[in-house]
């Protein structure tokens, strides 16, 4: 086994554990999308409008937990020391550590958010375009994450800043992601919105990796 | 004890550290160090608190740039970075709390390019067999260091940089870091340590920081 599968397994492992953030990402997505109706009253033509934007903030929000523990952790217990150490570059092992991330988060929110959108009357042709927009697009969150986590993992109340850092960065992502599901909604084509979002994740699977190994280099120094 | 005579199955590298100089803040640690080692040497740092010799191996290990100086190794092998030869053991072990500590150093074996089916040989070399089904954060401070010097056997490499190894161990296990490293001496490997007690070995290497000759 190389050292790229065994760290994604033992991340994996790790996310199991009660409290790690891999079930509490669904659970706080679930409750967002819960709350909306207590909000905003029992206007269902209202709530079926903006319940494609407002899923992909949700899915957003729910992306960013964790994620300040994402490199920390390692970090304090010198486990990044060995990473350095490790002949596989350190690009493609923050990279093993977001696929983690992204496969305990990103994926069951996808799968589960067209279940979710039913609660928020979203309209029927759009639930599978939701959750393949989900799909294409949350990797590009994480990986957007990961530079944030890079950037603040050598602060010890680091979460806050990193949330700052990083929901800048994701606002083209939205754009696409809540256009895309829009426009499935209103049953008009959305191949665009789709394509600019793959572009958007492909784009951040090259910069993530580069950037977060930097940023974790010169943390080092 | 078999494995701790399986090590060192790749032939050491020389080191030669010329006029090394590093400043942390405003204060210069040391300047103008320079240090030959030949495989096969143990080299024992010692010095005051905050001298700087946990920055001298972080900057051996490559983690830190210098501000003046070179860390030279040869013979180089080919397109191997110098952080593939060598294991660093700092004050903090490298055991992820949640995993056992079985899982924590297979996981590090796999990273370092070392045999995972090692885990559990290298665990009982140790003493720390019992501990292997154990989440590590269960697990005492020597306990810990036990677990952590495990992965030293996991990996084979040729250059140790070990900081503080006799941290929190008892004096079998202190017994255990001086029978490590005089077995990773024996097999022509480098061994470069930080720390106050006595190694009792021969062919010992003394660099003394912060002292009146830096």
């Amino acid at each position: 086994m190389t050292g790229w599968t065994a760290l994604l397994l033992r991340d994996l492992r790790l996310a199991r554990r009660v409290g790690a953030g891999a079930e509490l990402g669904l659970v706080f997505f679930l409750i967002l999308v819960s709350l909306l109706p207590f909000a905003i009253g029992a206007d269902q033509r209202f709530i079926s409008r903006i319940a494609p934007a407002f899923l992909w903030l949700a899915a957003l929000l729910a992306t960013l937990l964790g994620l300040d523990r994402l490199l920390q952790a390692d970090e304090e217990e010198g486990v990044l020391d060995q990473f350095m150490l490790s002949g596989t570059p350190l690009e493609l092992l923050v990279l093993a550590k977001a696929l983690a991330h992204w496969l305990v988060t990103g994926l069951p929110l996808s799968l589960v958010a067209p279940l979710l959108g039913l609660m928020l009357a979203i309209e029927p042709q759009a639930m599978v375009p939701l959750a393949l927009s989900l799909l294409v697009g949350t990797p590009a969150l994480t990986l957007i994450g990961l530079i944030g986590a890079a950037l603040t993992v050598s602060l010890k109340r680091g979460g806050l800043l990193l949330s700052v850092l990083v929901l800048p960065l994701t606002v083209p992502t939205l754009i696409f992601g809540a256009t895309l599901v829009k426009e499935a909604a209103l049953g008009r084509p959305y191949t665009t919105p789709l394509m600019l979002l793959g572009g958007m994740t492909l784009l951040m699977l090259v910069i993530a990796p580069v950037s977060a190994a930097a940023a974790l280099r010169h943390a080092r120094q | 004890m078999a494995l701790i005579s399986t090590l060192g199955t790749v032939p050491a590298p020389a080191l030669a550290i010329r006029g090394l100089a590093m400043a942390r803040g405003y204060r210069t640690l040391f300047r103008d160090l320079d240090i030959d080692l030949a495989p096969g040497q143990v080299l024992q740092l010692t010095g005051p608190n905050g001298t700087g010799k946990s920055t001298l191996l972080r900057l051996i290990a490559g983690f830190l740039k210098p501000d003046a100086g070179t860390i030279r190794w040869s013979p180089v092998p080919d397109e191997v970075s110098p952080g593939e030869w060598l294991h660093y053991s700092g004050h903090h072990e490298g055991l992820r709390d949640g995993l056992t500590a079985q899982d924590n150093v297979a996981t590090l074996a796999s990273l370092l390019g070392g045999d995972p089916a090692r885990t559990g040989a290298a665990l009982g070399a140790v003493g720390a067999a019992p501990l292997a089904e154990l989440p590590v954060e269960v697990l005492s401070a020597g306990q810990r260091r036990r677990v952590a010097l495990a992965r030293l056997l996991v990996a084979p490499r040729p250059v140790w940089l070990l900081d503080e190894p006799f941290t929190a161990l008892d004096r079998d296990g202190q017994a255990l870091v001086r029978q490590l490293i005089g077995a990773q001496a024996a097999a022509g490997g480098l061994v470069i340590a930080a720390t106050h007690q006595p190694l009792d070995l021969p062919d010992l290497v003394h660099v003394v920081l912060g002292g009146p000759a830096s």
